[in-house]
Parts: structure tokens; C-alpha cells; sequence
């Protein structure tokens, strides 16, 4: 059983779609108990870091770290994966899981915000939620911060400079991109989660 | 790269798609569901559902066909047409739609926008905008291009941005069905006076109207209807030519 955790940050209907059409069980949960009682967790999420404050309040973030650090598989998803990092510019008063080193940042001025649609993928061998997914392959986007590119991260895309699409390390993975947006590729890198 | 998005748009009226010119002479293109996914099969990189008819009385078929088409769509899928207060946007995310597409409501009531990016995000709210050419300025049309504004498209677009919308839909009455070529003037205009993308609209007929509203018109995203209904310029082939010309497409797809 996968959870996917609704703290209020937008529409979860896509993600769960996703796991539906690979007919894998999942549960949209906003309680800590079914974090912990899942195999793997997404942590979905569109919109303001600021958003993230409810992890905090809920005692989902105890959850979260709980699991993660027990070895369970975990994908954050745009905002889910920008939480996976110390912070973000975006709200300086919420900190990050801090699982990889960094803080999120703006887009340089020579490009406009948001970065919104399908971009290429420079993918790094050896990684197990990418494996199998051809190097430039196009993902789509749609954010306004950016990851740093760290030594953890599997795939980066350029916009104005080279920044995070994806990271890992362990059973930890995040996605600045949409998967469940992005057709086969993306549905591709959700099965590869399904078995990991 | 970030690549330009070609966005396959379908008319629903009454739970079938349509094509028409300027929504006369009607012809059924087939089922939502079904056209959805040949359209992203042929590398469309986003659908957008447009309920043409929009009263309340159809409300259930729209929610019906969204519900159909999102089940099996994994590209971007936004749905327009009669959506007038939150909970209507609230009801079409339900149903499976990843952004919503406002045009009267907006300009009727600009905080709308403000109160659906508030809860779905601003990457979720399309706001949809009709211009026509009037005198040396472009003004807004709403109630389906029959009713003049008497309001600036640059000074609105600006403003739904500032209002909390995530993209522009700009789509031009006087190119509307006529394949003459989208409004790249009018285009250009808008995208250099706002952040956010700017979808270009109306009067696509062939890939050089694409190649040239990329070029000139520095839109992010082109859409057309009647072109990629029986097979009359394939998303494909389409893609081909943009690629030949050095616009950045997603290629193969």
C-alpha cells in the first residue's frame, strides 16, 4: 500500500490517477497513522513552501521523517521534493527536512517565472526511480524555485541554469517534474517506484 | 530546454466534441475521452476541454466527460466553459482536471482568480482571454465574443497575472476559424507585458503560423482546434516541421 499525503497543497486527484492506471493500491491520507502504516510514501504537493507549515502542524513531518529514515521508499513531487531540501527562499521561516544539502532559489531574472511545460532530462546513470528512461527525455514542469544541483541529484534540466529535476539517495527520491503529467516517461519512473 | 507546447483544444457540446466554424455548421468529432487520448498519443502536449454550451443544465455531462477523459490522460488537461464560482472549479478538479480555464467570470470578478489559485495553486488557473482588434489597441470580449468590455487585453492580462493566474489564454475573434495565421502582434504584445506563459489562440491553419507565433509572436504555447480534427494537419507531422525550423519541441514524444 502506497500513501500519498494530503496536507491541503492542491489537488491530489492526478497523482492518485497515476498509481490507479498501474493498478497499484494507494491511500490519500492526511493522518500520521497511515503514513505509518503504509510500504511507501508520495508526498505530492503544488504552490507555496509556505504550504508545508502543515506537515508541522499535523505531526505528519514526524511521520514522514519516521518512515523515511526506517527505510521505507519515498518520492516527494515538486513541492514534496523541494521539502526534501533545507529550505527555500520562498518562505525563509519554514525549514526543509534537510535531507539534501541546499536551499530552493528563484530563477535568474534572464528567464521567465514560472517555469511552466515540458523540458529535457540530463539523467546520470544508476539511478533506480530513472532506470530505464532515455537521456533527454522531456518531463513537464510547472514551478517558480528550484533545487540546487547537488551531488545526490540523478537528473538535472536547464532553464536559466542547470538546477535539480531529480534526486536520490537510499530509498529517498524527489521530482521537481510532474511523472504523473508526464505520459509514459513519467509513468515509467512511477513503476520503478512501485518496485523498488 | 524548455520547449514550445502545442495544445490540442476540444469543444464539447452536450457530452460529444465538435467542430464548426465560429460554432456554426456543427460536426461530431467524436467522444471526449477518445479524442483526448488520440490527441496525446499523436504528441499533443496538453488537452484542453472547452464546454461550448455551459449551462447549468449540462453541468453533470461536462463532470461525466471530465471525469472520462482524465482517467487515462497523463498529459496536462484543462477544462473551461461555465465555470463562475469556486465551488463549480472545485467540482471540475474533482472530476479530474489539472487546471481550469475562466474568461467572464474573471472579468466580471478578477478576485475569482485570486480565490482558486488560493486553494488549487495558480499553476491551476488559465485565464481565458478574447481580443479584438480595435482601433490601435486589442480589447476584451466576453459572453463568448459578444459582448465588448470596453477593456484594455495588456492592462487585463497584467492584471488576472497580478490577481494570481498561472497562465494566459490569449485567443484572437478576428483570426478565430479563419487559418489565416494566429494574431502575433497581439500575441507579442501580451507575452512581453507579463510573467506568466501566454497560450496563442485563433487562426492557426498551418505549421508555419505555428513556426511564426513561436518566432515573432514569442508565445509559449500555441493552441488549435479545427487543424488537428479528421486528420487535417497531424500533431506529428506538425512537431516535424517546428523541429526542422529550429523551435524547441518535445521531439520525439
Amino acid at each position: 500500500m502506497i500513501a500519498i499525503v494530503d496536507y491541503g497543497a492542491g489537488n491530489l486527484n492526478s497523482v492518485k490517477k497515476a498509481f490507479d492506471y498501474l493498478d497499484v493500491e494507494v491511500v490519500v491520507s492526511d493522518r500520521p497513522e497511515a503514513v505509518a502504516a503504509a510500504d511507501k510514501i508520495v508526498l505530492p504537493g503544488v504552490g507555496h513552501f509556505s504550504s508545508l507549515q502543515a506537515l508541522n502542524r499535523t505531526g505528519l513531518c514526524e511521520a514522514l521523517l519516521r518512515s523515511a529514515s526506517a527505510g521505507k521508499p519515498f518520492l516527494g513531487i515538486c513541492l514534496g521534493m523541494q521539502w526534501l531540501f533545507e529550505g527555500s527562499d520562498e518562505c525563509i521561516e519554514i525549514a526543509g527536512a534537510g535531507i539534501f544539502p541546499g536551499k530552493c532559489r528563484q530563477f535568474p531574472t534572464s528567464v521567465k517565472s514560472p517555469h511552466v511545460g515540458w523540458n529535457s532530462l540530463v539523467i546520470q546513470e544508476g539511478s533506480r526511480l530513472l532506470r530505464g528512461i532515455a537521456q533527454d527525455s522531456f518531463v513537464y514542469y510547472s514551478h517558480s524555485f528550484h533545487a540546487p544541483v547537488v551531488v545526490e541529484t540523478t537528473a538535472a534540466s536547464e532553464y536559466g541554469l542547470l538546477f535539480a529535476g531529480a534526486v536520490e539517495r537510499g530509498n529517498i527520491f524527489g521530482v521537481q517534474f510532474h511523472p504523473e503529467k508526464s505520459g509514459d516517461v513519467g509513468l515509467a519512473m512511477l513503476k520503478n517506484f512501485c518496485e523498488v | 530546454m524548455l520547449t514550445k507546447r502545442i495544445i490540442a483544444c476540444l469543444d464539447m457540446d452536450g457530452g460529444r466534441v465538435v467542430k464548426g466554424v465560429r460554432f456554426k455548421n456543427l460536426r461530431d468529432a467524436g467522444a471526449p475521452a477518445e479524442c483526448a487520448a488520440a490527441h496525446a498519443r499523436s504528441g499533443a502536449d496538453e488537452i484542453v476541454l472547452l464546454d461550448i454550451t455551459a449551462t447549468s443544465g449540462n453541468r453533470r455531462t461536462l463532470l461525466d466527460a471530465v471525469r472520462g477523459t482524465a482517467r487515462s490522460l497523463f498529459v496536462p488537461f484543462t477544462v473551461g466553459g461555465g465555470i463562475r464560482v469556486l465551488e463549480d472549479a472545485a467540482a471540475v478538479f474533482d472530476a479530474g482536471a489539472d487546471k481550469i480555464a475562466i474568461n467572464s467570470a474573471a472579468v466580471r470578478d478578477p478576485a475569482l482568480i485570486g480565490r482558486i489559485a488560493g486553494r488549487f495553486g495558480s499553476q491551476a488557473v488559465v485565464v481565458a482571454i478574447d481580443a479584438k482588434k480595435v482601433g490601435g489597441s486589442f480589447e476584451v470580449f466576453v459572453a463568448g465574443g459578444s459582448e465588448p468590455t470596453g477593456r484594455d487585453a495588456i492592462q487585463w492580462a497584467q492584471e488576472a497575472a497580478a490577481c494570481g493566474a498561472g497562465e494566459i489564454l490569449l485567443t484572437s475573434m478576428d483570426r478565430d476559424g479563419t487559418k489565416s495565421g494566429f494574431d502575433c502582434q497581439m500575441v507579442r504584445a501580451v507575452a512581453e507585458a507579463v510573467s506568466i506563459p501566454v497560450i496563442a489562440s485563433g487562426g492557426a491553419g498551418s505549421a508555419r503560423d505555428f513556426i511564426e507565433v513561436f518566432r515573432d509572436g514569442c508565445a509559449d504555447a500555441a493552441l488549435a482546434a479545427s487543424i488537428f480534427h479528421f486528420g487535417i494537419e497531424n500533431i506529428v507531422e506538425l512537431k516535424r516541421e517546428l523541429h526542422d525550423a529550429e523551435i524547441a519541441v518535445r521531439w520525439p514524444c
